[in-house]
């Protein structure tokens, strides 16, 4: 039991690390000529990260057949959530200065927007219904169906990436790859009881 | 803004106290007799003498010289824009440097950088860049009107438009090696009035000081009324024609990218709004001004035309 809570403090500092990191580089000055495009970015850079690695817990449960890893995806995708978070404040206040007219007309008029607010609402009843007593309020069965939802949303955080750069598409296609890859990983080696989980 | 002459403007209007040159810096450049002689400073940058300050001014403040020259798209050097600024000085070899004038025009041949921008005096001109990813700066370039430089190779009646390349070396520019990716070398392109007007310029110099190599060293393009990927950096190659010339940015994304690409707030980019702007150094977004703010002398350039079509 202690061992586990150790673990599980151990992987909430390790989320945390990248926001550490941030305040100290915007403390220190070292986020360069245009800060608030650094901070929007790297919070998204991390909210992607997170969204492959929560993504990533139950293939590699069962490929490496340690059963714990299991406790450590809500976890993990939760704290994917508090960047995604993060980075859609960051881009409402920081960049924007809560021009709501020129953010609406972003979200419809522009697709790359659009995808990113897609992704980030379908993220949102995820998070809502993230605590035990919401699983056994939804029941195991629907809970799990309600979050499926991550598949739609995962995809649609890398499109927003892809759409948004100039030219330079290769980092975003590494999000898309990984996240193609995980999607057959789980498509190949469907669940085979839901004791298992 | 205006273009006024040096001798209009009081010396306090054109020198911010202490923002991109220190004075005592620039009085040992001024004080030497030869013209275009270069003295190193503390930096180990080459300060230029005898530049005619404040040819083109404005009331903006400019951006800092360390944003200035460690924010830069340049491809060739990589694809992040802190890229430049590590990889390209000391990799760039910009001496000795040479420019070919070809195409439509009685003089044509290849020049050396520095007997190329001998036509007239270096000018200082501050000017607004405002990038077509919705960021801009507030510069102050030093080099001569791109008009005298392409006067002296006699454009024939035939010259419709002037087409630059910028130098295609994997040797010295590591981002070449993104082949696939994008169709070098990079090219840009003007109207022969676009080329002719009096704002249009050639830069080899930046506060004061010798272009460094992530800013386009040693002589790039400025039209300051355009989106900043047609300032071409780096020029080898200059050639006058009678049909359009092929663009770098428009070859990647024609839909994306005009020929034209003059600044304009009410014509977004597909992907992303230009009615605001955000100038490097400051927090909120400004509004983006028709042309870059040079409207009162651009306008006319393109009396008739869709701007809309003619992105």
């Amino acid at each position: 039991m202690r061992r586990s809570s150790l673990l599980r403090l151990a992987v909430h500092a390790l989320c945390a690390l990248p926001l550490l990191w941030l305040g100290w580089a915007a403390f220190d000055g070292r986020l360069g000529a245009n800060p608030i495009e650094a901070v929007v970015r790297f919070l998204g850079d991390w909210a992607l990260r997170g969204l492959v690695l929560a993504l990533a817990v139950t293939p590699l449960r069962r490929l490496t057949g340690w059963g714990r890893l299991a406790s450590y995806r809500r976890m993990v995708g939760l704290w994917a959530f508090a960047y995604a978070a993060l980075h859609l404040t960051a881009y409402v206040v920081l960049d924007q200065f809560f021009d709501w007219p020129a953010i609406g007309g972003e979200i419809v008029k522009h697709k790359f927007i659009t995808a990113g607010m897609a992704a980030f609402l379908l993220l949102l009843p995820l998070a809502a219904t993230s605590t035990s007593a919401m699983i056994r309020r939804l029941g195991a069965a629907r809970w799990r169906r309600l979050h499926r939802a991550v598949y739609l949303a995962a995809p649609l955080a890398a499109l927003h990436y892809v759409w948004m750069v100039k030219a330079d598409i290769r980092q975003p296609l590494v999000y898309a790859a990984f996240l193609g890859v995980l999607l057959a990983v789980r498509m190949r080696f469907p669940r085979r009881s839901y004791a298992e989980e | 803004m205006l273009i006024r002459q040096a001798s209009d403007i009081a010396s306090g209007e054109i020198t911010p106290k202490g923002i991109y040159l220190d004075r005592r810096r620039w009085m040992v450049g001024a004080g030497s007799l030869l013209a275009g002689a270069l003295l190193p400073n503390a930096a180990g940058a080459d300060v230029l003498a005898n530049v005619k300050r404040g040819v083109v001014s404005l009331d903006d403040k400019p951006t800092s010289q360390e944003d200035a020259t460690h924010y830069n798209n340049f491809y060739e050097f990589g694809t992040d824009k802190t890229d430049p600024a590590r990889a390209a000085p000391g990799r760039l070899k910009t001496r000795p440097w040479t420019v070919t004038v070809g195409g439509e025009c009685a003089k044509g041949g290849t020049v050396d950088v520095d007997e190329l921008v001998r036509t007239s005096a270096l000018e200082e001109r501050i000017y607004r860049l405002r990038c077509v990813e919705g960021w801009s700066m507030v510069l102050p370039w030093n080099g001569v009107p791109l008009a005298s430089v392409l006067k002296r190779f006699e454009p024939t009646s035939k010259a419709r438009y002037v087409a630059f390349q910028t130098l295609d070396d994997a040797g010295q520019m590591p981002g070449l090696k993104l082949n696939g990716l994008f169709p070098w070398p990079y090219v840009e392109g003007l109207r022969m009035d676009e080329a002719m007007h009096p704002l249009s310029f050639l830069a080899v110099g930046l506060y004061g000081e010798t272009l460094p190599a992530q800013n386009g060293a040693p002589i790039r393009l400025v039209v300051p009324w355009k989106y900043g990927f047609k300032s071409i950096k780096s020029i080898v190659k200059i050639t006058f024609s009678e049909t359009q010339p092929k663009t770098f940015w428009n070859m990647l994304a024609a839909n994306e990218y005009g020929f034209y690409s003059n600044v304009n707030p009410e014509v977004d980019h597909p992907r992303w709004s230009q009615a605001k702007e955000r100038r490097i150094g400051e927090f909120a977004r400004r509004p983006t001004l028709m042309f870059n703010g040079y409207g009162d002398q651009v306008a006319s350039l393109y009396a008739g035309m869709d701007l809309r079509a003619n992105f």
